[in-house]
Formats: structure tokens, sequence, C-alpha cells
């Protein structure tokens, strides 16, 4: 076992269609606030030009959304933080549409959706927005991805004594892939994650992080029923118990396999003794 | 940063299996590079196509994760004694202390792509095609936790064109923090449908076998390759990765900083981890890609940044641009470079763009190799640049 990586939550970011907001998500699980019944529309990222906003897929629009509102919350320059985003399957719908155009046109396929379909392109859409230089990356384990990214974020910001910004986030399946890739809704979360000891001697939450080398003892970690009927059967689902820990202010310790046998294991602290 | 030894590399590429192949290619100035004879639908260009992926042997026990992509990365695995330097790593370490940190661009998507060419009546997968484990871009990463037997975190890092270079940094950082003894890095990307039309309609894809800074230029060529590293803090090391540096050009999804701003910074960021000065680089593989905007910008920078004698090139006129697998592929020849003392040219450089300096070599040359330097430049204007030098120390 590894010594803990430790870092200061100070930013956090949240959106899917029914909990459309990190303040709104935590009124919802305190019992002051219910769940929209209507989804809310998608959100438009303010940070791309005009042209570019509307034709920003999901996955970008809504990554660019909660890592905006992390960067605001935390204080912090988006363009002094490097980032990490994950997301279990990229762009499902450009992969669809990827997919079908080579089975009949191959000649006629789009270079916007073609540039649109790395796997980076949240990332990449998020430092050309802000005008950012610094490192950005993009990945994926899959069942495993957020705690893989989460892992990433932890390592570089301890490793480089520097805030990361962490995204992750995943959206719906559809046409025929849906059989084998399922994945419902939209849901995206962010954190900026501080390793330096002002922030980790501050008030707010911190979360003590091992990598060990075993594998999660029990099943997929419980939702409170606020969220667990609000959020919706989304391959990012997985984020839910460390947010949900994070918004009840309550201590936790979360676990999540990052391979075949070792797993990332998080204590989630409120007070400094 | 803490030097890592690079205890076992290889790479498999068009121009044949393994890293004896790779360098008599580079020595003996033969591209792997052949007409278009992979897609269904014609697309008039020439591709670096592995030998060999058809035909290999699949055991059944690889059922789930059969496709084109984990075929390739199977054919790569078994060159280079690099299995069996893996082997050892997990004896040594443990399972679960040897991490897999991997890159790719389009990881198994070919096999999504048949799916959709063989749909049932019905609009569904074919039942051969029904299988989750390569419908994922993490298909790979996830049949090398299979293949290696390893258990430590296994990722797929997925920034287009740098992946298998970050992979890299990634795996340095995690075993600078204890969380790994040991990393296998490297990228495997297949010829596609998606990349062969998708730069098509860019129209960034050559006609002809791709000139790297030729002023005559006129596109890429794509290829396919495999290319894995094994990464230890200390042991038997033909070279030492001894610097990384990533960074972000905040310009263009699919164009490079017209000054280089991206390019620039992770080549100083590289160097100063590192702790040598430019003038002590003595090969730098370019990631030169032939299209007209890259080595326009990746010669100028090179210009500016460099001394006349540091010999640099590129090397896709031999393997084409593999992609997410072009990293480690060019990492592997700085590695032949250093072990060799030999700076590979650029094939089909015959007249360099104005914008190159001297450093920009047509022919490849005997000379010693202290530190050799690769650069990677993916989509979203992500970059990567490696160093790898003979010695740990500075």
């Amino acid at each position: 076992m590894s010594a803990p990586l430790e870092v200061a939550v100070v930013g956090i970011g949240f959106w899917s269609p029914r909990l459309p907001g990190w303040q709104l998500a935590r009124e919802v699980l305190s019992g002051a606030a219910v769940a929209p019944a209507t989804p809310a529309a998608r959100v438009a990222p303010a940070m791309l030009a005009p042209t570019e906003r509307r034709r920003a897929p999901d996955t970008v629009a809504i990554a660019l959304e909660v890592a905006a509102r992390a960067c605001e919350m935390a204080g912090m320059d988006p363009r002094a933080l490097a980032s990490v985003f994950a997301s279990t399957h990229g762009d499902l719908p450009i992969n669809d549409y990827m997919c079908s155009t080579l089975a009949t046109t191959p000649a006629l396929c789009s270079p916007t959706k073609f540039h649109n379909s790395v796997h980076n392109a949240a990332s990449g859409y998020w430092t050309i927005g802000t005008g950012c230089v610094q490192p950005s990356t993009a990945l994926t384990a899959w069942h495993n991805t957020f705690a893989a990214g989460l892992l990433e974020a932890l390592v570089q910001a301890v490793a480089e004594s520097a805030p990361v910004l962490y995204v992750a986030y995943d959206v719906a399946s559809c046409g025929p892939l849906a059989q084998v890739t399922p994945s419902e809704g939209l849901l995206a979360v962010a954190l900026v994650l501080d390793p330096r000891p002002a922030a980790l001697h501050a008030a707010g939450a911190r979360l003590e992080c091992t990598v060990q080398p075993q594998r999660v003892a029990d099943g997929a970690q419980r939702l409170p029923p606020a969220w667990d009927l609000a959020l919706p059967d989304n391959a990012m689902r997985p984020c839910a118990p460390l947010f949900a820990a994070l918004a009840t202010a309550e201590d936790a310790r979360l676990c999540w396999n990052l391979g075949v046998g070792s797993m990332l294991s998080v204590d989630v602290r409120h007070d400094r003794e | 940063m803490i030097p890592l030894a690079v205890t076992a590399f290889t790479a498999t590429t068009a121009a044949g299996a393994g890293n004896e192949a790779l360098l008599a290619a580079l020595v003996e100035e033969r591209s792997g590079l052949r007409e278009n004879d992979f897609t269904a639908q014609p697309l008039p260009t020439w591709i670096g196509r592995v030998a060999g992926i058809e035909g290999l042997a699949w055991p059944s026990r690889f059922a789930p994760w059969e496709c084109r992509n984990n075929r390739l990365a199977w054919l790569g695995l078994q060159a280079d004694g690099f299995l069996e330097a893996v082997q050892h790593a997990r004896e040594r370490y443990g399972a679960g202390r040897v991490a897999i940190v991997i890159g790719t661009s389009t990881s198994s998507i070919g096999a999504t792509e048949e799916a959709y060419a063989r749909l049932d009546a019905d609009g569904r997968f074919p039942p051969d095609l029904r299988r989750a484990a390569v419908h994922t871009p993490h298909s790979l990463g996830d049949f090398l936790a299979q293949a290696l037997q390893l258990d430590g975190p296994c990722v797929t890092v997925a920034t287009a064109c740098s992946s298998s270079a970050k992979v890299f940094a990634q795996a340095e950082r995690l075993i600078r923090l204890g969380i790994a003894d040991a990393a296998v890095v490297g990228g495997v990307d297949t010829l596609c449908g998606s990349v062969l039309f998708g730069f098509n309609s860019l129209e960034l894809v050559s006609r002809q076998p791709c000139r790297p800074f030729d002023v005559a230029r006129n596109g890429i060529s794509l290829g396919e390759a495999a290319g894995f590293a094994l990464l230890e803090r200390d042991g038997p090391a033909a070279a030492w990765l001894v610097g990384h540096g990533e960074s972000s050009d905040a310009h263009h999804m699919s164009s490079p900083h017209p000054e280089g701003l991206g390019a620039r910074l992770a080549i100083e960021a590289a160097l100063a981890r590192a702790g040598l000065a430019a003038a002590s680089v003595d090969y730098i593989n370019l990631h030169g890609t032939a299209s007209q905007k890259n080595d326009e910008v990746e010669g100028a920078v090179i210009a500016s940044l460099f001394p006349p004698q540091a010999a640099a090139s590129s090397t896709k006129g031999w393997t084409g641009h593999t992609l997410g697998a072009a990293g480690v592929i060019e990492a592997v020849i700085c590695l032949l470079a250093i072990r060799e003392g030999f700076r590979p040219g650029t094939l089909n450089l015959e007249n360099p763009d104005p914008a190159c300096g001297p450093q920009v070599r047509a022919h490849g040359d005997r000379a010693p190799v202290n530190v050799a330097m690769t650069e990677s430049f993916g989509f979203g204007g992500n970059n990567c640049v490696l160093i790898f030098s003979r010695q740990a120390a500075r």
C-alpha cells in the first residue's frame, strides 16, 4: 500500500437533467427541495463562440458546464489549472453517427463530427474556451473510469503540488450501440482538488486516498433514495456516492476498483483537529 | 520527476514485427507503406498496414476481446521478449504492483464499425459481435490486463495522437508516488474506416506516400502499430526516461497553434524536468505528419529552439501516422537511436520547407546518441514531449 494522497476539495460542479446544479442537488439530498419533474434543458457552454456553442455535442456541453462551476466555486482561474477528463464511453451519439455513415456512405463523413469524435474533445474545447495552455488529459477505464480519473487527478495534484481540475461525464447511448453499451441520460461532475497545505488546513472537505492491492468487497455503493430516483442509469453513476458524502458533509470511506486486483480507497473528511 | 529505467521495449509497425525489422527499415530507407488495400470502398491513399494480424492464432481464452486492435496488441507483445519481461516484473513486484497505462485513439471502434455494417433484420448487432468488451474505448487496456495477467491499476489514455506519449508521464507519476513499482506503457491503434474516411473528410490524406517537411507535401499517410515499454525504478536499461512535458495549444480542435505555442511549452517543460539544455539533445523524432500546417509550425519551432547540429527527423514515411500509437512507436525509435548510435532521416524528403532549419535531416547517419527527444501533438491541441537518455543521472 502506498502513502496516502491528500487533497482538499475546493470546487465542485454537478449536472444532470433532474439535478441541474450542485446547489439544487444538495437541497434535494437534504430534503429542502424536490427534484424537478421536468428535466432541465441542456446547458450551453458560455465560454465557446456562438457557432461552437450551438454545435457542441452534449458531452462537451455538460463537461464544460461542471468544469466552469467547479472553478468558480474554487475561485480559481481555469487558465492556471491542469485538467483530467474522464468518460466511460466518450461521445456515443457521434460513434453511432460515424459507424452508421461508414456503413452506408463513408465518403460523406462530416469533418466536424470526426474531430469531435476524439475522446479528448471536451478536454480540447475546455482548453480552447478558457485559453488554458496547461496539460490536459482524457481517459477511460470502462467500469472503473470514475476512479481511474480521480486517481490521475489526485496523483497529478500531489506530484506537482498544484491544484487540478477533474471532470467526469457520460451521455446516453443510442442506435444499435445501445444494445451492447448501455448508458442513459446525462451526468457530469467536476472537482477542483488542492494538495497545498493552506487548502488542507482550511475548513471544508478533504480526501485521503490510498491504492490497495485488493478488489472492492461488495457490489455497488448505495445512494440515498432522493438521488437514486433523480439520477439516470448513466455510466458515470459510480461517481455519485462521493458527491453524496460531499453534499451531506458526512465522513465516509468509499472504494472503487482500479484494476483486476487493485482499488482506490477514499476517506472523505470534513473536519480538521 | 524520477528517471525511470526502460527495461524492455518493442514496436510492431508496417515496417515489420519487432525492433530489428523497424531498425533495418530505418537504416535501409525502406518504407512500410503500400497503396490502400484496406477499405471496402475505394480511397486513393497509401497506408502503413501491419502484416500478419488476420492470420494470427487467437487463444480461446481471449475470445471476448477478439478484434483487429487487440490482435495487433497480441502480435506486438510477442516481439523482443516483451511478454517474458513483463512476466519477470510480475514475479518480482507482484501482479498488483504493476500498472497498465496504455494509449489509443480509436481502440476497437473497427469492431463497432463492422457490427453496423452487418446489422441483422431487426437492426441488432450480429451475434458474434454482441461482445461489450470490444465496443468500449477501454477494450485495449482491458485486454492487456488479461493478456499480461496484471492486477494493478489499468487505464486507457485517449488524447488522440499524443495518447501513447502521455502514458509515459502518467506512469512516471504513479511510480514516483509509490502507487506502482513498475508500469507497462504503450499504445495500439489499427486502421479503420473512422480514421481513413475521417481524415479524408478533413482533406488531410495524401494520395501519395507522405513526404514530411517537403515543400511538395500534401497530406498524411495513415498507419497502424503496436508499441510497448516496461518502466521501472531501476534495472538493466538501454536508456532512461528522464523528461516529459505536456501542454495544451488552447487554439483549435484540429489545427495547430500558428506559432507552435503549445509545442514550445511542452519542449521547454520536458527539458526543464530533465535538467537538460536544448544543446544536449542529439536526436529529435518529430511529429512530422506531412500535413501542411503541422510541418510548417513544427519546423519553425525546432529551428528557433535547437542548435543546427541537433539531428531531427520524421519517421512517418516508414510507418504512416499511427495516431494513438505514434507516441510509443517514436519513443521506441529514440530508444533504438540511443542503443544503436543511429539517427534516422526523413523518408521522401527532397526539398525541405523553407520554414525548416538545418536540424531536419533527409538521411540517417551513424553518430553517438546520448539524449533523444520525441514530440507528439494531437487533436484538441494536446501536446506531449518525452526525453530519453543513455544515463539516468544528469
